[in-house]
């Protein structure tokens, strides 16, 4: 079953293209990534979904309801984890919760509430204002929010922004749960070791226009290769070498701190040869690590307009 | 439309909560404030004029009193409710939930008519012990107050889509509310006015909300109360409609 469905999405703030005709489907139960830098789109594409903004072009469908035309249904379907800390100072942890399910047409809902402060560590600040919160446990409240009604779908922007790890692990330790009972995941996050953890599928956004959409093992084999970051004691890169250096390092002058380079290594057999040359070139190594290729390298090279192998 | 859905009830619930848990300012002080304007314009004109024939100034003034009381805390929770939300961000929970037009309109527009009411019996029962006052037809009292007030919630929850930082809103509260107050006949008939601005009151819809209000003590006023039910109840469905138009456009609220 599809869980949210995007159908060539278009969105123009006065003039500015946020969004270029974006498709997307995501299925029931999966855990998917929304990546792309600052500006690429993320926001204006989750408020599309959420029903806050309208797009000019297109359609959204959450299980089967568009957000636009039946957006009472989609809504009940959705819950969504907004981007900025915002709250209510008015009231208590506990009011908020009981307000929000309120508005989801939920009574007597204390049960689950309980439950999911429980998970997200917040009972023991239950009958506290909100304006007592520390930032991290603000955020905890809103992640409390969007699943007070237990949302088939739950939308993430950015829900570990600023936080402490204890957040982290607590808000991903609960959210696996849902996810593995069935609750579709979607996640926006500049965090992208987070992104590589949990996420099945992943969409790349890059200036409106998704650039890259696969799951995470197809997309972590299309780069092969692996890094080879070399500190030269003596000496400096041979020109023969040059053409190795991680794209994202050229800007740097491909040496960073002048003794530290990093090498794409398309297959272990090769580092041989490229010990070899730097011997020739009367270069001395002082520390040589074989890393493995992970989602940001895949990240850095479409955003950089790189061809992926 | 379901006006009793628990949506309605929960953002109902939440706005009279809202206003309860700063009552000081938001129910006590504009009783002050009202008691004050009852102790110095009754103190300077009380035997000086008569308004309606048969009744001292300050008993003339008291309905008066109280009615703009209704009226400007009625405008006051929705649009600074409003406002607030948007400007903070908090909006948000209102509008992700599946709450309708209705419902949000209606539920912000009760919560109004609630502290409007509550700050006007608030006046009311400091305000009596000033002067005799009869109740010739009390249903009117009700239902101008109310229906009053159901206006200037809904004015309130327009103001406060439209606003976009306080500025606009006290501007629409300062430069419309105030003076279509102040110039509907709180502290005077409307008769006593030169012929020009007595024409120019006949549009100030606010005037006969206070002139049917009046009647329910006195059984006098300006204009019939039967005139003045049908144009409040008029300019409340005008206003109501146009409410519920920007939130169904999403104005201002959904880009």
């Amino acid at each position: 079953m599809t869980a949210i469905q995007i159908d060539r999405v278009e969105k123009s703030y006065k003039g500015f293209k946020a969004l270029k005709g974006v498709s997307l489907s995501i299925e029931q139960g999966e855990f998917f990534g929304l990546l792309g830098p600052n500006g690429a789109g993320k926001t204006t594409l989750i408020s599309t979904i959420a029903g806050l903004i309208r797009p000019d072009v297109g359609s959204v469908r959450i299980h089967g309801h568009d957000v636009v035309t039946d957006q009472r249904q989609a809504r009940m379907k959705l819950g969504v984890v907004p981007q900025e800390l915002v709250f209510d100072p008015f009231f208590t942890v506990r009011e908020t919760l009981r307000l929000q399910s309120g508005y989801f047409g939920l009574k007597n809902n204390d049960k689950w509430i309980d439950e999911v402060m429980e998970n997200l560590d917040l009972t023991t600040k239950a009958d506290v204002n909100m304006r007592a919160l520390s930032g991290g446990m603000k955020r905890r409240v809103l992640v409390a929010q969007a699943l007070v009604h237990k949302p088939p779908v739950i939308v993430l922007d950015e829900p570990t922004a600023g936080v402490d790890v204890e957040l982290r692990q607590t808000l991903w330790k609960f959210i696996s749960r849902l996810n593995r009972e069935g609750h579709t995941v979607v996640l926006t996050t500049h965090y992208l070791e987070e992104a590589q953890a949990m996420c099945q599928r992943v969409a790349m956004l890059k200036s409106g226009n998704v650039v890259a959409l696969d799951t995470m093992s197809q997309l972590l084999r299309r780069v092969s290769g692996s890094s080879l970051v070399v500190h030269l004691k003596h000496g400096t890169l041979p020109e023969g070498l040059r053409h190795l250096v991680a794209h994202n390092e050229h800007d740097e002058g491909a040496n960073n701190g002048g003794n530290k380079v990093t090498l794409r290594v398309n297959d272990y057999n090769e580092v041989e040869g490229i010990l070899a040359r730097l011997r020739e070139s009367g270069a001395e190594i002082d520390e040589m690590q074989l890393q493995q290729a992970d989602l940001e390298d895949i990240f850095l090279q479409i955003m950089d307009g790189a061809p992926v192998r | 439309m379901n006006f009793f859905s628990v949506g309605f009830r929960t953002l109902f619930y939440k706005e009279i909560l809202r206003f309860w848990k700063v009552a000081t300012q938001t129910v006590a002080a504009p009783i002050v404030t009202s008691m004050l304007y009852l102790l110095i314009f009754g103190h300077v004109l009380e035997g000086k004029v008569e308004m309606l024939e048969g009744v001292n100034y300050t008993a003339f003034l008291i309905p008066g009193l109280v009615m703009m009381s209704v009226l400007q805390n009625a405008f006051a929770n929705s649009s600074s409710s409003l406002i607030q939300s948007k400007i903070t961000g908090n909006l948000v929970f209102i509008l992700l939930p599946p709450l309708s037009h209705w419902e949000i309109v209606s539920a912000y527009v009760a919560a109004s008519i609630v502290r409007g009411i509550a700050v006007g019996l608030g006046v009311f029962i400091i305000t009596a012990w000033f002067a005799h006052l009869s109740f010739v037809a009390p249903l009117w009292i009700v239902v101008f107050a109310i229906l009053g007030a159901a206006i200037l919630g809904t004015m309130g929850v327009i103001a406060g889509i439209w606003a976009e930082k306080f500025d606009q809103l006290a501007a629409f509260q300062n430069f419309l509310i105030m003076p279509a107050t102040f110039l509907a006949g709180v502290f005077y008939s409307i008769q006593k006015l030169p012929p020009f601005w007595l024409a120019v009151s006949h549009f100030n819809p606010f005037f006969y909300m206070i002139d049917g209000f009046r009647y329910g003590f006195f059984g006098k006023s300006d204009v019939s109360p039967w005139t003045s039910l049908a144009i409040v109840a008029v300019f409340f469905v005008v206003l109501a409609a146009v409410a519920i138009n920007m939130l169904r456009r999403g104005y201002k609220l959904r880009h």
